[in-house]
């Protein structure tokens, strides 16, 4: 299914639709964690970061490979390298550049944060063995990112004034891409009904106010929630700088289709 | 990527660590030691350390670092300053005097000849 089809009918296609958008989320965001790589603030947290992104790559990767084996594809690679910017289903908060290191902790926040909810729920409802499995595996992983994450809120908002002032600049720029974390389309609602995704809206409210007590034990201040939301990447709208991303991601692969690892 | 990343770890701990000793103005964490147990009711093993400004972010360090092969099961951090250390002067006093003390080792007694039958 491509990214301007109509809403999908059979369980099949609802599933590979709700299996894509958490993966490109995932991948997408592991790629911009990614080039942290050796250019962490110090060894250890240049690690932690190498390890998020791989957990978040290795999670899209489980979800792209499931999605192929039900659309018939060769494997995960498919979704990965040789799709379109306006094909990716990710939401633009992970597509942003990487910034400096407080942009990036305080969008690993929002999304772990995010994540954990969602997966919480997801782990309940979702109907499919397989996907539901999948769904436990990364769920512990999850914990952690958002614990790594969460903690380093309260240290950069409580340390200096340049990283109070670092963190709180990343949050208000991040804060209107946070609203898509709550948009639900057609294609969520089919998912829904088939029980295979959850109403978002369910656990708003803990999102919300796992996010207003970490802002507020961090002294920062909360931006405001009824601000301009951006919208529209799960549809294929993206910000500019999803093609760079993908242009760098899929260059060699697309070059060289049949190159292997020796 | 996986052996890749751990290539780059021991490469840029062997830049890394001879540069700081020389700098003056020493912005770098503090050094954490990271114990690790192997498996409930092993005794805790000494598995390196971590630079961290914090007793969670050592802990979270040591996980990132130490915790990605099934190591075990619990960390213990301990502020590397916060051990005493014996010197290379104190091996003789402490560790010699063991030398000639074989009975000291279960091997040292022979097993009466009734035990012996039973195995």
């Amino acid at each position: 299914m491509s990214t301007f089809d109509t809403i999908p009918q059979t369980k099949q296609d609802a599933l590979v639709e709700i299996l894509l958008r958490l993966a490109d989320d995932r991948l997408i965001h592991g790629h911009r964690l990614s080039e942290w790589a050796g250019h962490g603030p110090e060894l250890e947290e240049d690690l932690a970061l190498a390890n998020v992104a791989l957990d978040m790559i290795g999670h899209a990767a489980s979800l792209y490979s499931y999605a192929a084996e039900l659309e018939g594809k060769k494997d995960e690679d498919y979704y990965a390298y040789f799709r379109d910017d306006t094909d990716f289903k990710n939401i633009a908060m992970v597509e942003l550049p990487k910034g400096d290191f407080a942009f990036t902790i305080a969008r690993q926040f929002l999304f772990s944060a995010y994540s954990y909810f969602l997966y919480q729920e997801l782990i309940k409802t979702v109907d499919d063995e397989q996907f539901n499995g999948m769904l436990q595996k990364h769920f512990k992983e999850i914990k952690y990112h958002l614990r790594h994450s969460r903690e380093w809120v309260l240290r950069l908002g409580d340390g200096t004034d340049e990283s109070h002032q670092r963190i709180q600049d990343a949050f208000d720029e991040i804060w209107m891409y946070t609203g898509e974390l709550f948009d639900m389309d057609d294609a969520d609602k089919s998912a829904v009904e088939k029980g295979l995704f959850v109403d978002v809206e369910s656990f708003k409210n803990d999102w919300k106010n796992l996010v207003n007590s970490t802002l507020e034990e961090a002294t920062l201040t909360v931006p405001d929630y009824d601000q301009y939301m951006y919208s529209g990447s799960r549809q294929g709208r993206h910000t500019e700088h999803l093609g760079h991303l993908l242009a760098q991601m899929q260059f060699l692969r697309r070059s060289y289709p049949d190159a292997e690892w020796k | 990527m996986l052996l890749y990343s751990d290539f780059w770890l021991l490469f840029l701990r062997l830049q890394i660590i001879p540069m700081s000793k020389n700098s003056e103005n020493n912005t770098e964490w503090p050094l954490w030691e990271v114990f690790y147990q192997p498996k409930d009711g092993k005794p805790f093993e000494h598995a390196g350390s971590v630079h961290a400004p914090d007793a969670e972010m050592a802990l979270q360090n040591a996980r990132d670092t130490y915790a990605r092969r099934n190591e075990g099961i619990a960390f213990w951090v301990v502020p590397s300053e916060q051990i005493t250390a014996s010197t290379p002067e104190d091996q003789g006093p402490f560790f010699d005097p063991a030398n000639d003390k074989p009975y000291r080792h279960p091997q040292f007694y022979s097993v009466p000849r009734a035990v012996k039958k039973r195995k």
